[in-house]
């Protein structure tokens, strides 16, 4: 479905200096068992967030009334593990618009785009200077400028550029998604298949 | 330029529709298998766009993931998991979509079916909304999982769009040690690459060691290459391939089939193709694998000990939470450990040859008392193997049952969850925490090593239990 358009977003950032955080994490399997796609945000990090008792972890970082935003900054290799386009919906439906990395998964990666998360992939330095800055001054804010492609750290001006294909980056900032760029060519696609051997 | 091609690119070029610049392919899909879980919200998108589902012969729906697996004639009890499995059987119904749902004799896992009946097949592009379909790339097919916005494209227009992935080819020769399994070599590839060693990348398994594989093996082999990170990988075809496919129900028959087959004798790797990554290993020291920790690529063979946090790739700070999760310390020998929990089965090990491996270890000994042991056939088909081949009563005898066909504790979306704290040898796929059930601890290892888990209580190099060749 088509969704919302991304352009600049200027926000705080919620942490989570972890490396392979996997999809069983960002939402658990057992969560995944809804039939239209409203309420993952309440079980992202189910198990990370909450007891076994359903108490909240008062140390996990969603539980830390000081930090907030709509930009989630998680460690090296995020979004590993299953297909499963309900994490990024997790991800999404909690409030953020931007994951920031120094590695995604691949799946991972292409179901935030698909949806309209912007998954923003910077240097392991510069990853570590957000979860420092963010660290000192929960207030920090970061800047993602999807036009220019560039993410910056406001309060000392330091940024660095990330890649994102001509094709994607339009469709992100238009809130347009593939299915209606498929349907433009149906005809190539049909004339295609009439001629596949399989 | 060269015009030398790769396995992967011959496959790969010969499905792209429309390439755009500086964007996406756009892909043919050939096949496209559907579950409970990744597609009720993509009907759900092509309905409200009001649009038909373009080629419902080329899709085909079984259920998995969130079935029981006993009791499997009586109602799903569990009111969200019973809706899902609704809502399958209504869209594929609505839709024209051939629909195995549970109780039909055809129902399996959906990386197990596929095979089984031929949908499967060499040279074809095979999608679902599941990781683990990169099962399918033993068949030299390109395959990989997506998400459900693609599930709702590859409805709608039977194409995706993926930018190409760039090629590595991993060369293993020698043959395979006594005790090791396919799931080892696997094991030991991603316990070398890490789980983000292939990101990016399409992968060919070549070598002596995955040709002398059978077609359940190299199955168990790609099935794990989204484990180090990679979208797929890929087996050449060969005769053992050709030999799999012929004659199964979708698989083409009389001059289609001869049709077909010049096609897959083309595919291949050509002798001077470039990759963008080769890796080589030899294949004759890879031993019977274990994980320790809660990722695929903490493993190592069964008679090492835990590395030291310093020695190992990634942070140290990430690496010990992992082993706290574990309960484990560096340093640790994992042999003896107590376990508590035993699944055999899963896309990756429910096929009929890992019940052959499982029953060759425990033939002739009892089940430990301290284990519980979960024993999923991936298929009906496989089931029937079982008992047609006399393993259910080497089974019996040794105080195992056989429980019917799903995805079961691989994930533990129904009621097969290990509990929390509790330690499980797993043939399965993923160790991560919470994956078999809130709080419990996985180890993935081979048919083998699970067997010698589950007939010792302990973990125990199943080599010591078998017997010996003369």
């Amino acid at each position: 479905m088509a969704y919302d358009k991304f352009d600049i977003l200027t926000s705080t950032a919620v942490p989570l200096p972890i490396e392979n955080v996997d999809t069983d994490q960002i939402i658990p399997a057992r969560f995944l068992k809804a039939t239209e796609r409203v309420g993952f945000g309440d079980n992202l990090f189910r198990d990370w967030r909450y007891n076994q008792d359903n108490t909240l972890k008062e140390d996990f970082v969603l539980n830390q009334d000081k930090f907030s935003g709509k930009i989630l900054v998680g460690g090296k290799n995020f979004g590993s593990g299953s297909s499963r386009e309900h994490a990024a919906w997790a991800v999404y439906d909690y409030g953020f618009r931007c994951v920031v990395s120094s590695f995604f998964a691949d799946i991972f990666r292409g179901n935030c785009l698909n949806i309209g998360v912007l998954p923003v992939q910077v240097s392991a330095e510069f990853l570590q200077k957000i979860f420092d800055a963010v660290e000192v001054d929960p207030s920090t804010k970061l800047e993602i400028n999807l036009p220019e492609q560039k993410i910056t750290l406001l309060p000392t001006g330091e940024s660095e550029s990330f890649d994102i294909n001509d094709y994607k980056k339009n469709n992100m900032l238009n809130g347009f998604d593939d299915i209606d760029y498929l349907l433009n060519i149906k005809k190539d696609i049909e004339t295609f298949a009439e001629n596949t051997p399989l | 330029m060269s015009a030398t091609k790769t396995l992967f690119d011959k496959v790969w070029d010969s499905h792209v529709v429309h390439k755009i610049q500086d964007g996406p392919d756009v892909l043919f899909i050939d096949r496209h298998m559907v579950h409970e879980v990744t597609s009720p919200v993509a009907f759900l998108g092509i309905k409200n766009r009001s649009i038909p589902v373009m080629h419902p012969e080329k899709t085909f729906a079984t259920a998995d993931h969130n079935t029981p697996t006993i009791n499997q004639h009586l109602p799903v009890t569990d009111p969200l998991s019973a809706n899902q499995l609704k809502m399958l059987e209504e869209n594929a119904n609505e839709y024209g979509i051939s629909y195995w749902g549970l109780g039909h004799a055809k129902n399996g896992i959906v990386h197990v079916v596929g095979p089984e009946y031929g949908i499967t097949q060499p040279g074809a592009t095979i999608v679902c909304g599941d990781s683990h379909t990169s099962t399918h790339g033993a068949f030299g097919a390109i395959a990989f999982g997506i998400g459900t916005s693609e599930v709702e494209m590859v409805l709608a227009t039977q194409c995706i769009m993926q930018p190409k992935p760039k090629r590595m080819r991993i060369n293993i020769n020698g043959k395979m040690s006594k005790g090791v399994t396919p799931k080892d070599v696997a094991l030991f590839i991603i316990s070398q690459l890490t789980t983000s060693g292939a990101t990016g990348y399409f992968v060919e398994y070549a070598g002596e060691i995955f040709r002398d594989m059978s077609m359940e093996g190299r199955m168990t082999v790609c099935n794990l290459s989204i484990e180090m990170g990679a979208r797929g990988g890929m087996i050449a075809p060969d005769e053992k391939t050709f030999e799999y496919v012929k004659d199964r129900e979708f698989t083409p028959k009389g001059a289609d089939w001869d049709k077909a087959m010049a096609y897959w004798e083309t595919l291949y790797t050509d002798e001077d193709a470039i990759f963008d990554k080769e890796l080589t290993f030899d294949g004759s020291l890879i031993e019977p694998m274990i994980t320790y920790g809660t990722n695929p690529g903490m493993g190592m063979g069964i008679s090492n000990d835990i590395p030291m946090a310093n020695a190992v790739q990634g942070g140290a700070t990430t690496y010990q939470k992992s082993l706290k999760y574990m309960d484990f310390n560096e340093g640790d020998s994992m042999m003896g450990k107590p376990i508590d929990f035993v699944f055999l089965g899963s896309c990756t090990n429910g096929r009929i040859e890992d019940f052959r491996a499982f029953a060759s270890i425990v033939k002739g000994r009892k089940k430990a008392d301290n284990v519980t042991a979960w024993l999923v056939p991936g298929s009906h088909k496989v089931e029937s193997a079982i008992k047609e081949e006399g393993i259910l009563d080497i089974l019996t005898e040794s105080g195992f049952e056989l429980r019917e066909p799903g995805c079961s504790a691989c994930l533990a979306m129904n009621d097969d969850k290990v509990p929390a704290g509790k330690l499980a040898v797993s043939t399965s796929n993923r160790n991560f925490e919470g994956r078999q059930g809130p709080g419990s601890r996985t180890l993935l290892a081979s048919p083998l090593v699970a067997a010698a888990a589950a007939v010792t209580g302990k973990v125990t190099d199943p080599r010591e239990l078998m017997v010996e060749l003369v």
